[in-house]
């Protein structure tokens, strides 16, 4: 029998890349890829809780149908401020900021990024931008929808739609930045022995969003500088009274944004890939599928933005070729939810958190990519088209797909994080109550949705009230689910169990290295022997019956 | 919001039915994939739970036939609904020849309706029952979309383009009309209702408000009064520019050898933009009409052009005060 510590856990050493050094330069000027994704989860984290804060406020309005708790102007700039608060100060960075940079170089064997010093400007970019768009909510804040339809946008809001375009092109350069190391670093930094086909899927995802990074980012800012340049110059691009064209905008704007919706399910896929195959001891079925799967995606993700414009006056054949191309990006995603299934088959699976958020996942991603289909199939999107469906549907996407893994991902790194374990029964608990909550939320909105309730609307006719009821009472317990894990993830930095190396017991590079890490991550450079996933030597064709060595059981 | 199906809105449209088919069969399909993963993940991870703290199974590194198994199979089932509904979109999108036609101006944040009997509406839409009802659109300030749940059909209003909407209603009643693009401060407020009537309460409703003119004979004031009758004459015989009589749907000779399709959009753009389409064997004379006539008084010019026939033009919209539709006018949803 052959061991599964087939190597030397470190020695914890005192010394870590969170105490190496101290004071807030040593924060603010560090090229650590592991500081910087703290600071990234420091301020995601700020910028998540602002924008729950505007989602409290939907809800809390939604209640009654009438208008009566904000006024319309209010209302609509807090639907679009959630949008773009949510959208790309939260969801776009959450998990390849954060998580992305702490284990990519970890995962591959690396000291760091390619590229320290720009990944360090990133976030400084990162920063600048969410502080413009903060402060064009200040100062009156933003009523256009996270869209930016012209030529409302540009000729008909009173609203800081500059501004916080402003924050959101500048955004956009942190974006790119972050998927450029991520290519070159995944293509030059690679441990030896770290063959293409060893890295973990995590790696694979995060490539495939780099590129989408870095092929779309551009054309959102040159879409919104082009907005900016009509609305202050009155230069004639999009408004039709200038001599422009509105459909040219959302061709342009759902260029970017429909494969950004890659960049924000994408690196949760792949850490749903890590959480499904170390909590249940197994190698990915099908690895390769999974990895190329994410690649396909990120390829067919760009030519499926006519989607959007199903009933926006484009012509009734483009209509149909982008409908098949939806169709056809459903594929890869479904290979991916019949692989991670077949990989539990004969698998041993523990019930720690990270794996309820990733068997969540699963189920509310399942929903979210059907529903997706309602919205591809032309005739069913031109009722569904604009109504609580959608909203329902990105929101299962987003939340229950983009959310769950970027949540199980933190708990199942934490102890790598932060040197401390969470407290796995409040873990459970929370991730029990925050499943629940969601979908009270969300389903009932697939109905009002066909039942042809509106979405943006401050007001509604009252036959739709009740579906409204449930979506805020859920919308509540959700918050409440949401707090949990903030206040204990807090609470463990100081008072959790202190973490071992490899407190789950797994064969991953970033398992083979002190928790927390040195700033250098590896006492020497890991020479790579084994493939991804690898828990019992290849030729062993039994159940291996116990680990060797002298493991504790977490 | 009563059907008999539990959770689904009222149809009271021809199309409904068929999007609810595909809904439906859509419904049954997600329905049918999510219990399938839900059942054997639940399965798996009760039967496949962790017995003891150091048990590894074994390795499994795939299966190239359940590879293809699982892809083929999503893709013939997406292919049927990508077939059925992009037939069903087609039939949407494709207004028919005999229908009735109603001229549709969003607005900040109202909606303005005429029929083409010269009846004006806001926020309501009175039709008959059984009778084709062609929407010609558009709006004054930013996009709007026309929804009617109830008929399952929505189009944007598209600022400085012509877009359309068909339907038949199959039920009399009173139903929602949203707009369903956020268009400003007010849009939750931006609805109304669709009275569908029978034929005959409806021809009381139209007698109810006969002191009307009719958009095309308002088109023929505006034609007088803008000058366009020194160059197109005063009954669109042509003179200095190209004639109008019969020209509605009929393929029209650029300079340049292009021909185009003397539809709504085609229209409006030569009015509104008369130098990018010349007219082979006319010079670029006439001034443009951007900014100086209103999207209802451009669709008052459109509905006398269209009403102005080779033969008799000007009696045929005077007399009973319904202009005769020429030609065949079925302009495509997409107009460039």
């Amino acid at each position: 029998m052959k061991e599964f510590e087939a190597f030397d856990l470190p020695q914890p050493s005192k010394v870590n890349y969170i105490n190496a050094q101290y004071g807030l330069k040593s924060w603010l000027l560090t090229k650590d890829h592991k500081r910087i994704a703290l600071l990234y989860l420091g301020s995601i984290t700020f910028f998540f809780f602002i924008g729950g804060l505007y989602a409290m406020m939907i809800r809390l309005e939604l209640l009654t149908p009438q208008g009566d708790l904000l006024q319309s102007t209010t209302y609509n700039k807090v639907f679009t401020q959630h949008g773009i608060i949510m959208v790309f100060f939260f969801l776009i960075p959450s998990i390849p900021a954060t998580l992305g940079n702490f284990l990519v170089p970890m995962m591959i064997g690396a000291k760091d990024l390619a590229f320290p010093r720009i990944n360090l400007l990133s976030w400084y970019i990162y920063m600048a931008g969410g502080l413009i768009t903060i402060y064009a909510l200040l100062a009156g804040g933003v009523d256009t929808g996270w869209t930016f339809y012209t030529p409302f946008s540009t000729t008909f809001s009173n609203s800081y739609v500059v501004a916080a375009g402003l924050g959101i092109f500048i955004n956009g350069f942190s974006s790119i930045l972050t998927g450029l190391n991520f290519i070159v670093t995944i293509h030059t930094m690679r441990a030896p022995g770290m063959t293409w086909f060893r890295l973990p899927l995590f790696i694979w995802s995060h490539y495939a969003t780099s590129l989408v990074m870095i092929l779309g980012t551009p054309v959102i800012a040159i879409t919104v500088l082009l907005l900016a340049f009509e609305r202050v110059a009155r230069v004639g691009i999009f408004d039709p009274a200038l001599g422009g064209d509105p459909i040219l905008f959302q061709h342009l704007f759902w260029f970017y944004s429909h494969p950004a919706v890659y960049i924000m399910v994408l690196p949760s896929m792949g850490v749903v890939s890590e959480l499904i195959a170390n909590f249940s001891r197994k190698n990915i079925f099908g690895y390769k599928f999974v990895a190329f799967s994410s690649l396909a995606i990120a390829v067919f993700g760009f030519l499926v933005w006519g989607h959007h414009l199903f009933v926006a006056s484009q012509s009734v054949y483009a209509g149909m070729i982008f409908s098949f191309l939806s169709f056809a990006v459903a594929i890869p995603s479904a290979i991916k939810v019949f692989n991670w299934t077949a990989t539990l088959y004969k698998s041993s699976i523990s019930f720690d958190t990270p794996m309820l958020y990733a068997l969540g996942f699963i189920g509310l991603f399942t929903v979210g990519g059907m529903t997706g289909l309602f919205l591809a199939a032309v005739a069913v999107d031109v009722h569904l088209s604009d109504t609580y469906f959608i909203v329902a549907h990105f929101h299962y996407i987003m939340v229950g797909g983009a959310l769950m893994g970027y949540l199980g991902g933190l708990h199942y790194w934490w102890p790598k994080i932060s040197g401390r374990m969470y407290p796995e029964g409040w873990g459970r608990f929370s991730a029990l109550v925050i499943f629940v909550g969601f979908n009270l939320t969300f389903l009932p909105q697939f109905v009002a949705g066909y039942l042809g309730m509106p979405r943006r609307y401050h007001a509604y006719p009252p036959e739709f009230q009740v579906f409204n009821v449930l979506s805020s009472a859920g919308a509540s317990i959700l918050g409440f689910g949401m707090l949990i894990p903030a206040i204990y993830f807090v609470w463990s930095m100081r008072y959790g169990k202190v973490a071992e190396s490899n407190p789950w017991h797994l064969p991953g590079l970033e398992w083979r290295t002190q928790s927390p890490p040195p700033t250098e991550n590896f006492e020497a450079t890991p020479i790579v022997t084994w493939e991804a996933y690898e828990f019992a030597p290849p030729e062993e064709t039994q159940v291996v019956g116990k680990f060797a060595g002298e493991l504790e059981t977490a | 919001m009563q059907s008999w199906v539990p959770l689904a809105p009222e149809s009271a449209s021809t199309m409904s039915w068929k999007v609810d088919a595909i809904y439906f069969y859509l419904s049954g399909v997600t329905l049918f994939f999510t219990l399938l993963i839900s059942a054997i993940l639940i399965f798996f991870v009760i039967r496949y739970r962790r017995r003891t703290p150091y048990e590894i199974p074994r390795p499994i590194a795939g299966s190239h036939k359940l590879e293809t198994l699982w892809t083929v199979i999503p893709f013939l089932i997406a292919m049927t609904i990508f077939g059925w509904s992009a037939k069903v979109y087609f039939e949407q999108y494709s207004p028919p020849q005999n229908a009735m036609e109603v001229y549709v101006v969003g607005k900040q944040w109202m909606w303005k309706i005429q029929h083409s009997t010269g009846q004006r509406e806001i926020n309501e839409l009175h039709v008959p029952v059984g009778k084709k009802i062609k929407l010609i659109m558009t709006t004054e300030d930013v996009i709007h979309d026309f929804f009617v749940p109830a008929f399952r059909m929505k189009a944007d209003v598209v600022p400085g383009k012509y877009t359309t909407e068909w339907f038949e209603a199959t039920k009399t009643g009173t139903y929602h009309l949203f707009c369903a693009e956020y268009c400003g401060m007010n849009h939750s407020g931006m609805i109304g209702s669709v009275v569908v009537m029978e034929s005959r309460e409806f021809d009381n409703w139209l007698s109810g408000n006969t002191n009307n003119t009719t958009p095309a004979v308002a088109g023929q004031q505006l034609f007088q009064t803008l000058g366009c009758v020194s160059c197109h004459g005063a009954n669109g015989e042509g003179g200095r520019g190209p004639t109008l009589a019969g020209l509605f749907g009929r393929q029209t000779m650029l300079a340049g050898g292009q021909t185009v399709r003397a539809d709504e959009a085609y229209i409006r753009e030569s009015i509104l933009n008369p130098q990018a389409k010349l007219v082979e064997g006319f010079g670029p004379i006439m001034p443009t009409f951007q900014g100086q006539i209103s999207e209802d008084q451009l669709m008052q010019i459109l509905a006398f052009i269209k009403s102005l026939q080779v033969t008799n033009p000007v009696q045929a919209t005077a007399a009973n005060g319904q202009p005769t539709v020429t030609g065949a006018s079925q302009p495509r949803p997409s107009q460039k």
